[in-house]
C-alpha cells in the first residue's frame, strides 16, 4: 500500500485542525460578523457577540476537539487490538451502557440536563465495559479479542434492547432520548468539559503507551510474546484507554459511534500500519472530522441546526467509500 | 435436556481437515443433533403459540381446525392469527439467521450481518418517508419500506462493484452506506411528531404484530424458494471460509458462488424487513450461538436456520405472553438474544480455564 510522508501528513493535518477551529469560531446559525468576531475574542465586543463566541461557540469548539480525539484514538486501539476493521468504539458496549443508564436516569429520576446525562453516560460506559472485560478475559488470554468482541456485542445488543423498550413504554423519555441519541455538541459549557477532560488525557496517554505493543501483536500472539509484549496487560490497557476515552467522549456528546469507525480508516490509509503512527493521526484528524461536520450541521437547515451525529456520517461515509473504492481494499 | 448434556462433555475435537471424510461427517453429525434438538423445540413451541393467548384453546379444538370443523370462531383464531404468526415468526427467524451465516461466511467476520449493511436501515429509512409524505396505511410502508431496502442494496453494490465484488471492500462500503442512512432515520424522526415518531420506532424495533395470511403467503413463499437455492452455494462457500486463495485452489468457483451467496442473503433480509421490519441481532447472533452449540470451526448453515427460527419465535411468544407491557418483538429478540450469547461465551470461559 503506497502511503504519504508521515511528517507531511501531519503538518498537513495541523493546518486543516487551525483552519477548522477558526471557522467553528466564525461560523454559526446565529450569524455575527467577522470583526465583531475579531472584537469578542480581544475581549472587546459587544455583548452580544461575545454571548454567542465566549458561552456558544468556545465551549463547543473545545467539545468537539475533544470528542473528536477521543473517539477517533478509541476507534484506532479497538481495531487494532480486535483486528476487525469493522470495530468501533461502540463495540466494547460503551454507546449501549451510557444509553441505559442516560435513558433510567431520565425515565425514573428526571433527570434532564446535558450536565446531568455526562455524569449517567461515564457511569454507565464504566460499568458495561468492566463486565464484558470480565466475561471477555475470563477465558485466559488465548481466548482474547474474539470473545471480548463478541461479549461486547452480546452485552451491547442486551442493554440497547432494555434501553428501546424503556423508550418505547415512556414517551417523554423517548423524546428525550431522540435528542441525546442523535449527538450534539449543543450546551456543553465548562462546567460540563473540564470534569471530563483528565479522563481523555490519561485515555490518550495509556493508548501512547500501548501503542508499540499493539505493533507486535497485529504480527500474532506468539511474535509478540517473543518479543516481550504482555499480551494481558496490554489487553487491559487498551480497554482501560477505550473506556476512558469513549466514555468520557459518549458523556460529553452521546454516541458518534461512527467517527471512532471511520477516522482511523483514513489515517491508516495515509500513513499505513504502524500504531504510533495511526493514533498520533486519529488525535489529529479526528477533531477535524467532527468540527467540520459541527460547522456543517449549524448552517445546513437554518434556522434550525442538524446535530452533529447526523452530520458526522454525510462527511464521513463518502470518505470511506471514497478510500475503499480507491485504495487496494485491505483489512487492517 | 438433551442438549445440555451434550454440552457438559465438551467439545468434540473439531479439526477442520479438508478431504477428510470422517471428520467431516463428525462435524455435520453434531451440528445435525442440534438441528434436531432446536427443530423439536419449535415444533412444541408452534403447538404452544396456537393454544395460548386472551382466549386459550384446548388441543382438541385446535385438532378439529385442521379437520375442517369447529366453530368460526376459532377457526379465525387458529388459521388467521396465530398459526400465520408463529409461522411467520419461525420462518423470518430461519430467514434472519441464515442471511446472517452467508454473510458471516463470504466475509470471514462474525460482525458482519445484514444488520450493519445498510439494508435494513434502508428500509426503515423507506418506511419513515412512507409514513411522513404517503400516510401510514400499511400497503404504503410495505412498500415503501420494501423499496428502501432494496434501493440501498442497489446503491451498495454499484458503489461496491470495482473489479468483481470484492468481501471487504462490500461490506465496508455497506457500512458507510448504513451509517449515512442511520443518520437519515435520527434526523428524520428528530423533525417529526412524537407520536409518529414512537411509531416509527416500534416498527423499527421489528414487529410481528401485522402479519396476517395475505402478508405471509407471498413473503414465506420467497422465503422458502431462497432458502431452497442455499444448499447450491453452501458447498464453495465452505472452501471460501478458509480464504479466497486456499479455496481458489481446491477449484471451487468463488466469485459466482459468492455473488449468488450475497444476492439470497440480501433477498432473505429484504423479504423479512418489508412485512414486520428490521428485527436485529437475530442475523449477528445465531449462527454465533450455532457454531458454539454445534462445535464446528465454520457455520453450519442448515442448523443455524432452525436455531434462528427458534429464536425468534421464543422471542414472540415472550414478548405476547411473558411480559405484560406490549413490545415490539424485536426488543424481546436483542435482549433474549443477547443474553443466550453471553451465558454462551461464559460456559466456553469456564471450560477453557
Amino acid at each position: 500500500m503506497r502511503t504519504l510522508a508521515f511528517p507531511l501528513c501531519i503538518l498537513a493535518t495541523i493546518v486543516l485542525l487551525a483552519a477548522v477551529i477558526v471557522l467553528s469560531i466564525l461560523v454559526g446559525a446565529n450569524p455575527v460578523p467577522v470583526h465583531a468576531v475579531l472584537d469578542a475574542v480581544r475581549g472587546n465586543g459587544s455583548n452580544e457577540a461575545n454571548y454567542v463566541i465566549w458561552t456558544q461557540r468556545v465551549p463547543r469548539t473545545v467539545a468537539g476537539l475533544m470528542v473528536g480525539a477521543a473517539l477517533s484514538v478509541a476507534g484506532a486501539l479497538v481495531q487494532s487490538y480486535t483486528r476487525n476493521p469493522l470495530a468501533d468504539t461502540g463495540l466494547l458496549g460503551v454507546n449501549a451502557g451510557a444509553a441505559f443508564f442516560v435513558a433510567v436516569g431520565i425515565a425514573f429520576f428526571g433527570i434532564s440536563s446535558p450536565a446531568g446525562y455526562v455524569w449517567l453516560a461515564c457511569l454507565g460506559a464504566l460499568v458495561l465495559t468492566a463486565v464484558v472485560y470480565t466475561i471477555g478475559s475470563a477465558g485466559g488470554e488465548t481466548a482474547g479479542p474474539v470473545r471480548l468482541t463478541m461479549a461486547g456485542v452480546a452485552l451491547g445488543a442486551v442493554l440497547s434492547g432494555l434501553t428501546t423498550g424503556l423508550t418505547l413504554t415512556n414517551p417523554d423519555a423517548f423524546e428525550r432520548m431522540r435528542g441525546w441519541s442523535a449527538g450534539s455538541l449543543l450546551e456543553r459549557d465548562f462546567s460540563v468539559l473540564l470534569p471530563v477532560l483528565p479522563f481523555l488525557i490519561c485515555g490518550v496517554v495509556i493508548a501512547a503507551l500501548v501503542a508499540p505493543g499493539l505493533n507486535s501483536i497485529s504480527l500474532g500472539s506468539d511474535v509478540a510474546r517473543s518479543q516481550g509484549v504482555d499480551i494481558r496487560r496490554t489487553q487491559a490497557f487498551v480497554l482501560v484507554a477505550v473506556t476512558l476515552l469513549a466514555g468520557g467522549a459518549t458523556a460529553i456528546a452521546g454516541p458518534l459511534v461512527f467517527v471512532g469507525l471511520v477516522v482511523p480508516h483514513i489515517v491508516r490509509w495515509a500513513v499505513g500500519v504502524d500504531q504510533r503512527k495511526i493514533v498520533m493521526g486519529s488525535l489529529l484528524f479526528g477533531p477535524c472530522l467532527v468540527l467540520l461536520s459541527d460547522i456543517v450541521g449549524r448552517i445546513a437547515v437554518p434556522p434550525s441546526e442538524m446535530p452533529v451525529g447526523v452530520v458526522t456520517a454525510f462527511v464521513g461515509a463518502p470518505l470511506l467509500i471514497g478510500l475503499v473504492r480507491r485504495a487496494k481494499a485491505t483489512g487492517l | 435436556m438433551k442438549l445440555e448434556n451434550r454440552l457438559r462433555t465438551g467439545p468434540t475435537p473439531s479439526l477442520l481437515v479438508i478431504g477428510h471424510d470422517r471428520t467431516n461427517i463428525l462435524l455435520d453429525r453434531r451440528a445435525a443433533v442440534v438441528a434436531a434438538s432446536a427443530g423439536i423445540l419449535v415444533i412444541i413451541l408452534m403447538i404452544l403459540a396456537v393454544l395460548l393467548g386472551d382466549f386459550p384453546l384446548t388441543i382438541s379444538e385446535v385438532m378439529d381446525v385442521f379437520l375442517g370443523r369447529g366453530e368460526a370462531l376459532v377457526r379465525t383464531v387458529v388459521l388467521e392469527w396465530r398459526l400465520p404468526r408463529a409461522m411467520a415468526a419461525v420462518l423470518f427467524g430461519a430467514a434472519l439467521a441464515v442471511s446472517g451465516a452467508l454473510f458471516q461466511t463470504i466475509t470471514r467476520n462474525p460482525l458482519a450481518s445484514p444488520d450493519i449493511m445498510g439494508l435494513a436501515n434502508g428500509s426503515y429509512s423507506g418506511m419513515i418517508l412512507a409514513l411522513v409524505f404517503l400516510g401510514g396505511s400499511w400497503p404504503m410502508l410495505v412498500t415503501g419500506s420494501l423499496a428502501g431496502g432494496l434501493a440501498a442494496a442497489a446503491i451498495i453494490y454499484l458503489l461496491a462493484l470495482r473489479d468483481g465484488l470484492q468481501g471487504f471492500r462490500f461490506i465496508m462500503v455497506g457500512i458507510g452506506v448504513s451509517a449515512m442512512l442511520a443518520s437519515l432515520n435520527t434526523w428524520l424522526l428528530l423533525r417529526v411528531d412524537l407520536d409518529v415518531a414512537l411509531l416509527a420506532s416500534a416498527w423499527g424495533a421489528g414487529t410481528l404484530n401485522s402479519i396476517t395470511p395475505a402478508t405471509l403467503i407471498p413473503t414465506g413463499f420467497s422465503i422458502m424458494m431462497l432458502l431452497c437455492l442455499v444448499p447450491a452455494v453452501s458447498a464453495p462457500l465452505r472452501q471460501l471460509s478458509l480464504g479466497d486463495d486456499a479455496a481458489a485452489s481446491t477449484g471451487a468457483a468463488i466469485g459466482p458462488a459468492r455473488l449468488a451467496a450475497i444476492v439470497i442473503a440480501i433477498g432473505l433480509v429484504s423479504a423479512v424487513t418489508a412485512v414486520s421490519g428490521p428485527i436485529a441481532f437475530i442475523a449477528l447472533s445465531a449462527p454465533q450461538i450455532t457454531r458454539r452449540l454445534a462445535g464446528t470451526a465454520e457455520i453450519p448453515l442448515g442448523a443455524t436456520g432452525v436455531v434462528g427460527g427458534l429464536m425468534l419465535l421464543v422471542s414472540d411468544l415472550v414478548a405476547q405472553h411473558v411480559i405484560p407491557l406490549t413490545l415490539p418483538v424485536g426488543v424481546v429478540t436483542v435482549v433474549s438474544g443477547g443474553l443466550y450469547l453471553v451465558w454462551l461465551l461464559v460456559r466456553e470461559a469456564r471450560r477453557t480455564t
